[in-house]
């Protein structure tokens, strides 16, 4: 082969030669190496969440009966003045929708840093003190384990009233028993390694040894977990909205949003189904993250390649 | 082994105690007065008379640890107070719909056995293939869409486009009109998640197996392809589906309150998810204490059947 063929080969011209499926060039590699859709949607949520009182064509708020329950723009009766259609009161689900991704990416990050900070701060303490403080440590987490979680999160709901702070607690409780176990086996293991040794025999002070040299390695783990249990926070904050106990009215959710629409599925499907095609294509994005972050960066799970 | 069964014993009363002393405390920690939830409307009409009387029979004179005593004692009787918006025991009320979601959650959970293990040996024997794709597919959907939008999706396509199944009869007892077909929806609904997990983890174990040491043996012997999947790989593979099963069960309480709300399913669960709108406390102390003792049991025994099937394990 002369040179200037070879040089002149695509690229995709010399993976075909070998076999390899993807004639499009290296961009199709580079983008399969990486979770590009999952980080993609992710994002999506992300700008939207913050930008949403640019973003929104209609006030979220603003009931128009006379557009009660139209069709999405491409159907019959549809208008381009509500691309998704209006809901059963009239108000623009597209900008339903836009806030509702702001009020659950918010609830979530809140929800997310809280149960799993203060359940990484609870398992390094358990882990590392061990004794007495790890076996209370450890009893009250399966005790909680053992609870049904809606019930307890239903009571709570109707003694401590409907309010954000109510779901943030409840929702970082979902997250803490996993963070806990996690976290508290990763310090345990970390314990008998030698650098955390010389530390204390240095004379470092306990607080000193776990955030400087047990905290590093635990991080990694912490990450990964965080991420995945992002999908099941969403669900279950979904699920609570669907049953009236979560989001507070009048801020749209998309749970409310199905529990609301569910009386029109005759008529009025995609007031129900819009919102939850919304909730199935962000928890399965938060899935395929986190899976693969795990798959890249959990410690446990390293092979030579 | 005995310390461990007592242990786990123990920690299952703990739980028990800890639900209802959750659901009892928040009551008295939430700073209202109980006897509001008792009069809605922040008791107008109520005479001072009344108020006094209905303070002594919720017992709120005596100190909070005797209060829990006394109620604890009426469970133990059976008694477990009077629901507020139908103004029945809380106990018939519980004791009338638990049989329906009995009947919903083992057919849900049968559903969920029939479907994913299967869907998991035969994505696990012919892995890389389309079976693969598919079963992985069915539990990807299962586990990333949530029960109720199932249970509405299922709804929108078979009830109102195909006109197809019918729905669950909202009436209060079961038995007239009930057929199969009214289980299909709700099952499906309730069992998706369990039957992706089943699959999942079947998959998983099967995959270890059908990797190890004995069952190249057997295939070196030559044993047919069909008896190494079936005697040796399969039945290896279960321990950890049953331990699955005990967490599951937890999984079901929250999808048996959502799905019954979505099917009018009358059923335990859609008491507790209209107990939260009409404010009605003592039904959802009463669901709750139903939940955590039968969760508790459940996995009690779980941990015990396990403890004694899997050699490998010894409790000291």
């Amino acid at each position: 082969m002369t040179e200037a063929a070879i040089a002149a080969g695509s690229r995709g011209a010399a993976r075909r030669r070998k076999g390899r499926l993807s004639p499009l060039g290296s961009l199709w590699d580079v983008a399969r190496r990486y979770p590009t859709l999952p980080a993609a949607v992710l994002l999506l949520l992300v700008f939207t969440a913050v930008f949403a009182p640019w973003l929104v064509p209609v006030d979220p708020f603003k009931s128009d009966l006379l557009a009660r329950n139209t069709p999405p723009w491409g159907f019959p009766d549809g208008s381009s003045k509500h691309l998704l259609g209006g809901d059963q009161v009239g108000r623009d689900i597209l900008s339903r929708i836009i806030y509702g991704a702001r009020v659950s990416a918010m609830v979530m990050a809140v929800s997310v840093a809280t149960g799993v900070g203060l359940g990484t701060t609870m398992g390094l303490v358990a882990g590392y003190f061990g004794g007495q403080l790890d076996e209370f440590i450890m009893s009250v987490v399966n005790i909680w384990a053992a609870l049904p979680y809606i019930m307890v999160a239903l009571v709570m709901v109707v003694l401590l009233g409907q309010k954000f702070w109510v779901l943030f607690l409840l929702l970082a409780l979902l997250s803490w028993p996993g963070a806990v176990r996690l976290v508290r086996a990763e310090t345990l293991s970390l314990k008998t390694r030698d650098y955390v040794a010389f530390a204390r025999v240095a004379g470092a002070s306990p607080p000193r040894i776990i955030l400087r040299h047990v905290l590093p390695g635990v991080i990694n783990l912490v990450v990964v977990s965080a991420t995945l249990s992002m999908g099941s926070i969403i669900l279950t904050e979904a699920t609570l909205s669907f049953l009236g106990a979560g989001i507070p009215p009048p801020n749209p959710s998309w749970g409310a949003m199905i529990s609301e629409g569910r009386r029109y599925l005759n008529d009025a499907w995609w007031v129900a189904s819009i919102p939850g095609v919304c909730i199935f294509l962000v928890v399965m994005a938060g899935n395929f993250f986190g899976d693969w972050l795990r798959d890249h960066f959990d410690p446990r799970l390293r092979q030579l390649r | 082994m005995r310390t461990f069964l007592i242990r786990r014993t123990l920690y299952g009363l703990a739980a028990i105690i800890g639900g209802t002393l959750i659901v009892f405390g928040l009551s008295r920690a939430s700073g209202i007065d109980p006897r509001f939830l008792y009069f809605p409307e922040a008791s107008y009409g109520t005479s001072g008379d009344q108020w006094e009387r209905l303070g002594r029979e919720l017992n709120l004179d005596k100190p909070f640890p005797v209060q829990y005593a006394l109620w604890l004692g009426g469970v133990l009787r059976g008694d477990l107070g009077q629901s507020l918006t139908a103004q029945r025991p809380v106990a018939e009320m519980l004791g009338q719909r638990f049989p329906n979601t009995l009947k919903l959650a083992s057919v849900a959970w049968l559903f969920g056995t029939c479907l994913g293990v299967p869907l998991g040996v035969l994505s696990a024997v012919k892995r890389g293939t389309a079976w693969d794709y598919l079963g992985r597919g069915f539990a990807l959907l299962g586990q990333t869409v949530p029960t109720f939008v199932a249970g509405i999706m299922g709804i929108l396509i078979f009830s109102v486009q195909l006109k197809d199944t019918p729905l669950a009869l909202p009436s209060g007892t079961m038995g007239e009109g009930f057929a199969i077909k009214h289980y299909v929806l709700p099952a499906v609904a309730l069992g998706w998640l369990p039957a992706a997990g089943y699959m999942r983890l079947t998959r998983t174990s099967m995959l270890e197996v059908l990797d190890s040491e004995f069952v190249k043996l057997a295939r070196a012997k030559g044993v047919a392809y069909w008896k190494v999947i079936w005697k040796h790989a399969f039945r290896n593979s279960m321990l950890a589906p049953i331990t699955f099963s005990a967490l599951l069960f937890v999984g079901f309480i929250t999808g048996t309150v959502v799905t019954e709300t979505i099917f009018s399913w009358p059923g335990v669960g859609r008491l507790a998810a209209d107990a939260v709108f009409g404010n009605d406390f003592p039904v959802l102390a009463g669901a709750m204490l139903i939940f955590v003792v039968m969760y508790v049991g459940v996995t009690l025994l779980l941990d015990i059947v396990y403890a004694y099937v899997d050699p490998r394990i010894s409790h000291g």
